[in-house]
C-alpha cells in the first residue's frame, strides 16, 4: 500500500513542463507515480482547487542557532518554514560561533533531524570567521553536507580574497553567495533619498550593492566560478545581473518580498520592522525587481528571515538591528506581488521557489518526478486569510505584515514523505 | 479649550486671557512635520503673550504650579537644557534632570525602560533630548505623559525653529514671501530640517547653502532650493541663519579646513555689505567666532543672535504650556 495519495490536484512540475490534474503516489519518502490511478493509499489527501507544487525551497534563512537561540532556533526556523510551505530552507553561516569548519556543519544537521520539519540545509563560510581575511575549509564542509558558501551579513571587502575564493570554489564545485555591499559606502540606517534626508537617518545608497556587484562579475568572467547574488534591492542590480546573463556568466540571482512589496516611504514613522539590509528602497526598484522575477534575470526568490527578539527591535530606529521574518507568510507574499499583480503564471513563479533555487543548492530537489524525494507543498491559491504574527511558528515576532490581507495558502507540506504541516 | 480660572493673582488672568482662542490636543510635540501652519501660528502668539513675564522683577506666572517637568538629556546640552529649565520655572513647575551619561542607560538600560521609570514616578511632562533620530516617535506612543523634543539626532529641533521663526516674525511682521538662507552643514542639522519645515509650513522660501559633501541632494523635497555659494545669494535673502560647525565633522573628509570652509561659508563684513540693508543675521549658538561669522558681524546691528535667545524662553514657556495642558 503506498503512503501518501494526493488526488485531483493541479500538479505543477516546473522543470518538466508539468502543468495537468493528476494524482500523485508517495511511498518511502520518494514520489512513485504521477498519473490518473488511484490506488489504495494509508493517507489521501484530496487536493482538488489546489496546486500540488515541487516542496517550496527558500535559499536565505537565519536560524540563529547556536549562538542567539533567544531569536529563533533551527526547530523553530523549521517549524515557521512548513507552516510556510517550504520543505527546504539553506541556513545562513553568520551564527555564534560562525558555521566556518565541518563540526559546525554537522552540528546545523544533527539539530535539523531532531527538529524533524523542513530539510535545513547549511551554507558554509566563505572566510574563516566571516573576516574576510582566509578562506575556510570549504572542502570538508562540503563533504560533511554545506550546500554553499557565503559570508552573508557583509560581503567580500578584498578584491584579492574573492578572487582566490572564487578560484578555489570552482576548483570543488560549489557556489559562492554574495551579499554584495561595499563596506566604504555603507553605515547607514535606511535608503539613501528623500525620506531618510527627511528622518534625518543617515543612508546606504544602491551604488554600494551595485559596485560590488559589479566587481565580483569582473572576477567571474576571468574565474569562471558559479556565483548568486543574494537580496538583490535596487533596478540597477537588475540590469547589471541582466548584462552578465547576456554574456553567458554562470550567475544567479535572488530577491526578497520586502523588496517586491515595500519602499523607503514606509520607514515614515520610524518602525524598524522596516529595518533591513540591503534596505527598502523606492517605487522605481521595486517595480525593476518584480520584471526582473518574472522575466529570470532573478532566478530565485527567497526570504532573508532575520528573527530578532522584541527588545531589540524596539529602539531607536538607527540603534536597532537589521532584519524581518516572513517565513511564516511568505508564499502569499510574493503571490501578491508576482501572481495575482499579473505579472506571472503559477507554473513560472514556482519555478522561482523550486527548481531555480534547487539548481543552486540541491539538484536533486525542487522536482515533482516519479522518482524524486517526496517533498511536496499543496497549495490553495485563492485561499483568503490575515497575517497574525502572534501565531507565527517561528519564535520571532519582527515583521511588518501583521494584518495584512493575503490570497494564496499551502494548506500541507510534505517532506521526505511525511506530511509536515497541515492547516 | 481656554477656561478663564479664578486665581489670586492678577498677573496669571492677563497672560491666560491674552492666549488667542484655540484648541491645542496633541499630546507631543516631536516635531514640526506633525504640525499644520495654525498650530504654528499659535505656539507663536502664545509665546508672544508669555514675553513679557521675563521682563517683571518677579518672573513667575502659576500657570504650571504644582507640576512636574523631568528632563531628560541623553546627549550633551547646557544651554537648551538651561533655557527649558528657566521656562519652566517661570511657569512655576518643578524640574527634575537626568542625563543619559550618568543615568543607567550607560549600564545597558534601553531609553524605554529609563523614560517609564521616571514616568512611574509620577511627572506631568517629559522634555527630551536624544543623539538618535526617531528616539521621541519610539517613546511618543508608548509613554502616556506629553512629551517635547529638544533635539533628536538629525532629525528635528522644534523649539529652535519655534523661536528662529518668532523672531524673524517679530523682525519682519510676517513670513510670507520672507527669502530665508540657511548655509552650512545641513546634512548634520536638525535645526536646518526644523527650519525648512516650519519656514515653508508659514509661506517662506529658503535656500540651504553649503558644499555639496554637507548638503544632500534630495533635500530639495522638503520645499527649499540649493546654492553652493554663499555669495551668489548675499542679495536676495530676507535672513541669513548661519548653522554652528561641529569641529569633530574636520576628522571625517567632509570638508578640508575650518580655515577654508571660512573662507568660502563665513559671514563677514565684506559679504555683509553685498546684503540687502536689513537683512537679519541670526545663529542658534554657540557660535565659533571667526568661522561661522566674524565678531564685527555677530556683534552688528544686523545680528539678532541675542534676541533669539530671550524668545527662546517664551516660546518654550509657551510650548510647555500648552503640551502639559493638552489633556485638560
Amino acid at each position: 500500500m503506498i503512503d501518501i495519495l494526493i488526488t485531483n490536484g493541479r500538479v505543477i512540475d516546473p522543470a518538466s513542463g508539468r502543468d495537468e490534474t493528476a494524482n500523485v503516489a508517495v511511498t518511502n519518502g520518494f514520489i512513485t507515480k504521477i498519473g490518473r490511478d488511484a490506488p489504495k493509499a494509508r493517507r489521501t489527501i484530496d487536493a482538488s482547487n489546489k496546486i500540488v507544487s515541487p516542496g517550496l525551497i527558500d535559499l536565505h534563512a537565519h536560524c540563529r542557532e547556536p549562538g542567539h537561540e533567544e531569536e529563533e532556533t533551527i526547530a523553530t526556523a523549521a517549524a515557521s518554514a512548513v507552516a510556510g510551505g517550504f520543505t527546504t530552507i539553506c541556513a545562513m553561516p553568520n551564527t555564534h560561533p560562525p558555521q566556518d569548519d565541518e563540526t559546525s556543519i554537522l552540528y546545523v544537521l544533527q539539530r535539523m533531524a531532531r527538529a524533524g520539519k523542513a530539510r535545513v540545509l547549511p551554507a558554509g563560510c566563505i572566510t574563516t570567521g566571516r573576516e574576510g581575511k582566509e578562506l575556510a575549509e570549504m572542502g570538508m564542509m562540503r563533504d560533511a553536507g554545506a550546500v554553499a558558501f557565503t559570508d552573508d551579513g557583509t560581503g567580500i571587502a578584498s578584491t584579492k580574497v574573492m578572487q582566490r575564493a572564487l578560484q578555489y570554489a570552482n576548483m570543488i564545485g560549489v557556489t559562492l553567495m554574495q551579499h554584495c555591499q561595499d563596506p566604504d559606502l555603507f553605515g547607514g540606517a535606511m535608503n539613501s533619498g528623500a525620506v531618510a534626508v527627511r528622518l534625518g537617518l543617515p543612508g546606504i545608497a544602491a551604488s554600494g550593492e551595485e559596485i560590488m556587484l559589479r566587481r565580483d562579475l569582473e572576477l567571474v568572467k576571468r574565474t569562471g566560478a558559479r556565483y548568486h547574488a543574494m537580496h538583490i534591492s535596487s533596478a540597477g542590480s537588475v540590469e547589471i545581473i541582466r548584462q552578465a546573463k547576456a554574456h553567458g556568466l554562470p550567475v544567479t540571482a535572488e530577491a526578497a518580498p520586502h523588496h517586491l512589496l515595500l519602499t523607503d516611504a514606509s520607514c515614515m514613522g520610524y518602525d524598524p520592522n522596516f529595518k533591513m539590509n540591503p534596505p527598502l528602497r523606492s517605487a522605481g526598484d521595486v517595480e525593476a525587481l518584480r520584471q526582473g522575477v518574472a522575466d529570470g534575470t532573478i532566478d530565485c526568490l527567497a526570504t532573508d528571515h532575520a528573527p530578532h527578539a522584541k527588545e531589540e527591535k524596539e529602539m531607536e530606529f538607527a540603534l536597532a538591528p537589521f532584519g524581518i521574518i516572513s517565513l511564516d507568510c511568505a508564499l502569499a507574499l510574493y503571490a501578491r506581488a508576482l501572481v495575482h499583480s499579473g505579472l506571472m503564471d503559477w507554473p513560472d513563479f514556482l519555478a522561482r521557489l523550486t527548481v531555480n533555487p534547487a539548481a543552486v543548492i540541491a539538484p536533486t530537489l525542487g522536482l515533482l518526478q516519479e522518482g524524486s524525494p517526496a517533498d511536496i507543498t499543496i497549495i490553495d491559491p485563492k485561499k483568503r486569510w490575515t497575517v497574525n504574527v502572534d501565531k507565527f511558528a517561528s519564535k520571532a515576532r519582527n515583521c511588518p505584515y501583521h494584518g495584512w490581507r493575503l490570497k494564496s495558502r499551502a494548506t500541507v507540506t510534505i517532506v521526505g514523505g511525511e506530511v509536515k504541516f497541515e492547516l | 479649550m481656554m477656561t478663564k480660572k479664578a486665581s489670586s493673582s492678577s498677573n496669571e488672568t492677563d497672560t491666560e486671557s491674552a492666549i488667542p482662542e484655540f484648541a491645542w490636543t496633541r499630546k507631543d510635540l516631536v516635531g514640526l512635520d506633525e504640525l499644520s501652519a495654525n498650530e504654528i501660528v499659535h505656539i507663536l502668539d502664545t509665546a508672544g503673550s508669555f514675553q513679557e513675564v521675563s521682563t517683571r522683577s518677579i518672573k513667575k506666572v502659576p500657570a504650571l504650579r504644582g507640576k512636574v517637568v523631568a528632563l531628560l538629556f541623553f546627549e550633551d546640552s547646557t544651554r537648551t537644557r538651561m533655557s527649558f529649565e528657566l521656562a519652566a520655572s517661570r511657569l512655576s513647575a518643578d524640574t527634575v534632570f537626568l542625563s543619559g551619561k550618568g543615568s543607567s542607560t550607560s549600564k545597558g538600560e534601553t531609553t524605554l525602560d529609563t523614560v517609564r521609570n521616571v514616568e512611574a514616578m509620577g511627572v506631568d511632562a517629559f522634555v527630551i533630548r536624544h543623539s538618535q533620530s526617531g528616539a521621541p516617535h519610539l517613546l511618543a506612543d508608548k509613554v502616556g505623559v506629553p512629551i517635547i523634543n529638544a533635539g533628536d539626532g538629525r532629525h528635528e529641533h522644534p523649539t529652535q525653529a519655534l523661536l528662529d521663526i518668532f523672531t524673524i516674525r517679530q523682525k519682519l511682521g510676517s513670513l510670507e514671501g520672507v527669502r530665508v538662507a540657511i548655509v552650512g552643514d545641513i546634512a548634520h542639522s536638525r535645526v536646518a530640517r526644523s527650519n525648512i519645515i516650519g519656514l515653508r509650513k508659514l509661506g517662506a522660501e529658503v535656500v540651504v547653502v553649503g558644499p555639496p559633501t554637507l548638503v544632500p541632494t534630495t533635500i530639495t523635497a522638503m520645499g527649499c532650493e540649493i546654492s553652493h555659494s554663499l555669495d551668489d545669494i548675499l542679495d536676495e535673502v530676507d535672513v541669513i541663519n548661519m548653522l554652528r560647525i561641529q569641529f569633530e565633522r574636520f576628522e571625517s573628509n567632509l570638508f578640508p579646513s575650518l580655515r577654508e570652509y571660512s573662507s568660502l561659508f563665513g559671514m563677514n563684513a565684506e559679504r555683509l555689505a553685498k546684503c540687502r540693508k536689513n537683512v537679519l543675521i541670526m545663529h542658534p549658538g554657540p557660535i565659533n567666532r571667526g568661522v561661522e561669522l566674524t565678531s564685527e558681524v555677530a556683534d552688528g546691528p544686523n545680528s539678532c543672535i541675542l534676541q533669539q535667545v530671550t524668545n527662546g524662553l517664551a516660546v518654550r514657556m509657551a510650548v510647555l504650556y500648552l503640551v502639559s495642558r493638552s489633556g485638560e
